[in-house]
């Protein structure tokens, strides 16, 4: 198959083509081994003992199966073997160089965050960063890491952050959206501060261990709901976000959004101005409306992209939003990838397509303005 | 219109697949039980490779609650957003009305035949002793 793929490549090089950003793409270790050589003896025993248990009620792996094992496009097993993502010159074949990806933005999971004891938590989250640098970006120029952070651990994030500070290979920070508490929390604050500072957007990225289910309304039976629910999570992340004052407090800090696709944020936009117009004086501190503070600091990814019928539908939202909000990405290589070739199924100006597949990016992470 | 050698019909065993190219277009065969099948290898949704799809059967719910599984392996699921298609006509199940994968018809032909043509032997040598599968394109 994959020869079919790079024949498809042949007939239209990509370095003829718009190189393209991807905003999401997992690498993944092919074991525990692969972060020993950043990790203390104390840590590598005491998962051997006792295990990395995340933050929530399954401990078993994740809490909902997945449309396809490993949560991975069938088709992205490296031939040398292991699991989809943890082979670089695969990576490379198959979605680096056969889509023309000129910045690529590593958000590593499976890293430590959300794991229940802290200090382990903040122990592989360091070695995660070590990792992305050894095995990843100093073998891809392309490549762009994101400082993983043990988010419950708001202290620690910061100094993690601040340790990257002056490192180029770091482009964002990078948080889960099922945090303990509501991500405009005043616990999250010193993240919000390390990373205004050094200059980095803080990415949020679906999925997490806080504990508490995905949804508002308890825990749901289906993969479907929690799919779904991405959606909602970050929807009530984002109105934290607005509403404790985060962006009133810093103002150059950037959100992004990861992977809960972004047609809801009009809809929340317009709810959230209509009771600010109402219950203003609950929160004096936010001295313009909540639209706008998404308008000016938050971003989204793209994938999993909605597919309204008719597709027109998906032009007016992104038209409400901004066309300079949206960072394209495939998520490779998990299941629900977007191909950069079919995903934006609307007609589209050169301007908007250059912005949606590149230039937003390149303004939004840090030091990739290029 | 013509017509294709693409391989033995003893290189594709019952269960299995093979990825062909035709006219510089990639059709992936199947073998349900001794029938071929040939459908596009690109998914109608956004291009998956069908080719590397898991074969699997119908799950059906009359109504919450009631399971029916049928047509065990001949149903496709496509390897990266799991669209399920009928491998025997290229149908989808999510949305039948609208969405059908390219379906090509393959034919399992004597190479006593072939020898005779006219057909368009690909890559395949063709020789009288064995039979070969042939699509129409």
């Amino acid at each position: 198959m994959n020869e079919v793929r790079s024949q498809a490549v042949a007939e239209a090089p990509a370095a003829s083509k718009l190189l393209i950003a991807d905003g999401d793409i997992h690498p993944a270790k092919a074991g525990a081994a692969d972060f020993h050589p950043w990790l203390e003896k104390r840590w590598r025993d005491h998962m051997d003992e006792y295990g990395s248990p995340g933050r929530q009620g399954w401990q078993a792996g994740p809490a909902y199966p997945k449309s396809q094992p490993n949560a991975s496009r069938r088709d992205a097993y490296p031939p040398e073997g292991g699991r989809p993502g943890s082979s670089l010159a695969f990576m490379q074949s198959q979605h680096l160089d056969a889509n023309g990806v000129g910045l690529g933005i590593l958000n590593p999971l499976g890293s430590g965050q959300g794991v229940q004891n802290p200090a382990l938590s903040a122990a592989l989250c360091h070695a995660t960063n070590e990792w992305q640098l050894a095995e990843w970006t100093s073998k891809d120029s392309r490549l762009k890491a994101s400082v993983v952070v043990p988010y419950e651990d708001a202290v620690a994030s910061a100094a993690e952050i601040r340790r990257y500070a002056d490192n180029p290979a770091f482009v964002q920070v990078l948080m889960l959206s099922r945090t303990a508490e509501p991500l405009g929390s005043r616990k999250y604050w010193p993240i919000y501060e390390a990373a205004a500072e050094v200059g980095m957007p803080v990415g949020v990225h679906a999925f997490g261990y806080g504990g508490n289910p995905v949804t508002p309304g308890g825990w749901p039976s289906y993969y479907i709901e929690e799919m779904t629910g991405h959606a909602q999570c970050q929807q009530a992340g984002l109105t934290s976000l607005i509403v404790e004052g985060v962006f009133e407090k810093w103002p150059a800090l950037k959100m992004v959004m990861i992977e809960a696709g972004f047609a809801w944020a009009p809809s929340l936009a317009w709810r959230l101005d209509k009771h600010w117009k109402t219950l203003r004086s609950e929160t004096p501190e936010l001295s313009m409306a909540p639209s706008e503070y998404m308008r000016r600091q938050v971003w989204w990814t793209t994938q999993p992209m909605e597919e309204p019928e008719p597709r027109a539908h998906l032009e007016d939202c992104i038209g409400w939003m901004g066309w300079d909000r949206l960072i394209f990405a495939t998520d490779y290589p998990h299941w629900d990838f977007d191909d950069p070739t079919q995903a934006l199924p609307i007609r589209v100006s050169e301007e908007q397509r250059r912005a949606f597949f590149m230039g937003n990016a390149r303004g939004v992470y840090r030091g990739c303005a290029g | 219109m013509s017509r294709h050698v693409v391989a033995t019909s003893q290189e594709i065993p019952e269960g299995g697949r093979k990825l062909v190219m035709v006219r510089g277009r990639p059709i992936a065969i199947f073998n349900l039980k001794g029938a071929f099948f040939g459908l596009l290898n690109r998914c109608p949704h956004q291009g998956g490779p069908m080719c590397e799809g898991l074969v699997t059967g119908l799950r059906e719910a009359p109504m919450p609650g009631e399971y029916v599984y049928s047509r065990a392996g001949e149903i496709l699921r496509c390897p990266w957003h799991g669209w399920e298609f009928d491998i025997k006509t290229g149908q989808s199940y999510c949305d039948p009305e609208r969405i059908r994968t390219r379906s090509y018809p393959v034919e399992v032909t004597a190479g006593t035949k072939l020898v005779e043509g006219p057909y368009v032997a690909e890559t395949i040598p063709v020789s009288v002793e064995e039979e070969y599968l042939v699509v129409e394109m």
